[in-house]
C-alpha cells in the first residue's frame, strides 16, 4: 500500500502506516523525490508515530529519503520516533545521521518553518 | 513451559510476522513496552539477516523459565553460507553487505545473551535470550 503525500501549504507530509513493508518504503522514497519536484517543496515532515520498530533497514531507507530529498532542495523531518523505538535504535546503534528530528508533528512543522525564517532572515540581510 | 513458536522467513513480510510474535510473547510475560520493541527490533535483525544472506530460514521462539526468572529465547536458524569469520562478524563496523556491522552486536545490545554457531557452507545459528528485570 503507497504511503499517501499530502501538501500542506509548500510542505510536504506523509504518515507511515504501522504495516509498511519493506517495498511500500522503497516505493515511498521514489514517490516523495518526484512530488518534491511537482509541489516545489522546501520541507517534508515523515510520520513515524505508527512505526513500532525501526531497525537498521527501515533507518537506512529514511536516511536515503531525507538525502535524495536534500538533493531536490527539501529539507525532511522525521517525527513521532516512540520511547522505545529510539533507545532500541541507539542500542542498535543506528543513527538517523544529519536528519532532523521533533517529537510530533506539530513541531516538525515548526522547526521547518522556523528554519525558512532564519534563511530568509539571512538573505535579507546580506542582500538587502 | 509452552510450545516453541516457528516462523519461517522467506519473505519480508515473514520478519513482521516473527517480530510481532515475539512481541506478543514477551508482552504475556510482562516485559514493559520498551522491552518488547527491544525485543521485536532484535528479531528484525537477525530475521533479516536470514533473508539477506541465506534467502530462507526460521525464528524459533521459545518461553523460557529459570528459577524465578522468565524470558524468551530466539533462535535464528538458517542453511545459508555461514560466517567465515565470526569473532569479525560479532565485532562493531565489520559487514560485507554495507551494512556496517550493525547486525549482531546490535542484537546483542538489545538482548541479553547471543550465541553464534556457524559452518560455513553449511549454515548459521543465532540464539538471543532476554530476561524479565
Amino acid at each position: 500500500m503507497p504511503v499517501p503525500i499530502l501538501r500542506q501549504a509548500d510542505l510536504l507530509v506523509a504518515t507511515i502506516q504501522a504495516s509498511l513493508s519493506d517495498q511500500d518504503l522503497v516505493r515511498f522514497r521514489d514517490d516523495l523525490a518526484r512530488e518534491i519536484g511537482r509541489a516545489r517543496s522546501t520541507g517534508v515532515v515523515i510520520d513515524v508515530t505508527a512505526l513500532d520498530v525501526l531497525d537498521s533497514f527501515a533507518s537506512r531507507v529514511l536516511r536515503t529519503i531525507a538525502h535524495t530529498a536534500r538533493l531536490r532542495g527539501a529539507t525532511t523531518v522525521v517525527v513521532g520516533i516512540q520511547p522505545g523505538v529510539a533507545l532500541a535504535m541507539v542500542q542498535l546503534g543506528v543513527s538517523l545521521e544529519g536528519i532532523p528530528t521533533a517529537l510530533d508533528f506539530e513541531d516538525g512543522i515548526a522547526l521547518l518553518r522556523g528554519r525558512r525564517r532564519k534563511k530568509a532572515h539571512e538573505e535579507g540581510a546580506h542582500g538587502g | 513451559m509452552a510450545a516453541d513458536i516457528v516462523v519461517p522467513i522467506e519473505h519480508e513480510q515473514d520478519i513482521v510476522m516473527a517480530r510481532q510474535q515475539g512481541r506478543q510473547l514477551v508482552a504475556e510475560m510482562g516485559f514493559s513496552s520498551t522491552e518488547q520493541t527491544l525485543v521485536a527490533t532484535a528479531i528484525s535483525e537477525v530475521a533479516r539477516n536470514i533473508l539477506m544472506y541465506a534467502r530462507h530460514g526460521e525464528i524459533v521462539l521459545t518461553a523460557l523459565q529459570s528459577e524465578n526468572r522468565r524470558g524468551i529465547e530466539v533462535v535464528a536458524r538458517d542453511e545459508g553460507p555461514g560466517i567465515a569469520n565470526p569473532a569479525l562478524a560479532l565485532t562493531d563496523g565489520y559487514s560485507t553487505s554495507g551494512r556496517l556491522g550493525l547486525g549482531l552486536p546490535g542484537a546483542r545490545r538489545l538482548m541479553d545473551e547471543l550465541d553464534l554457531a556457524t559452518v560455513p557452507g553449511e549454515g548459521t545459528t543465532v540464539t538471543l535470550r532476554k530476561w524479565a528485570p
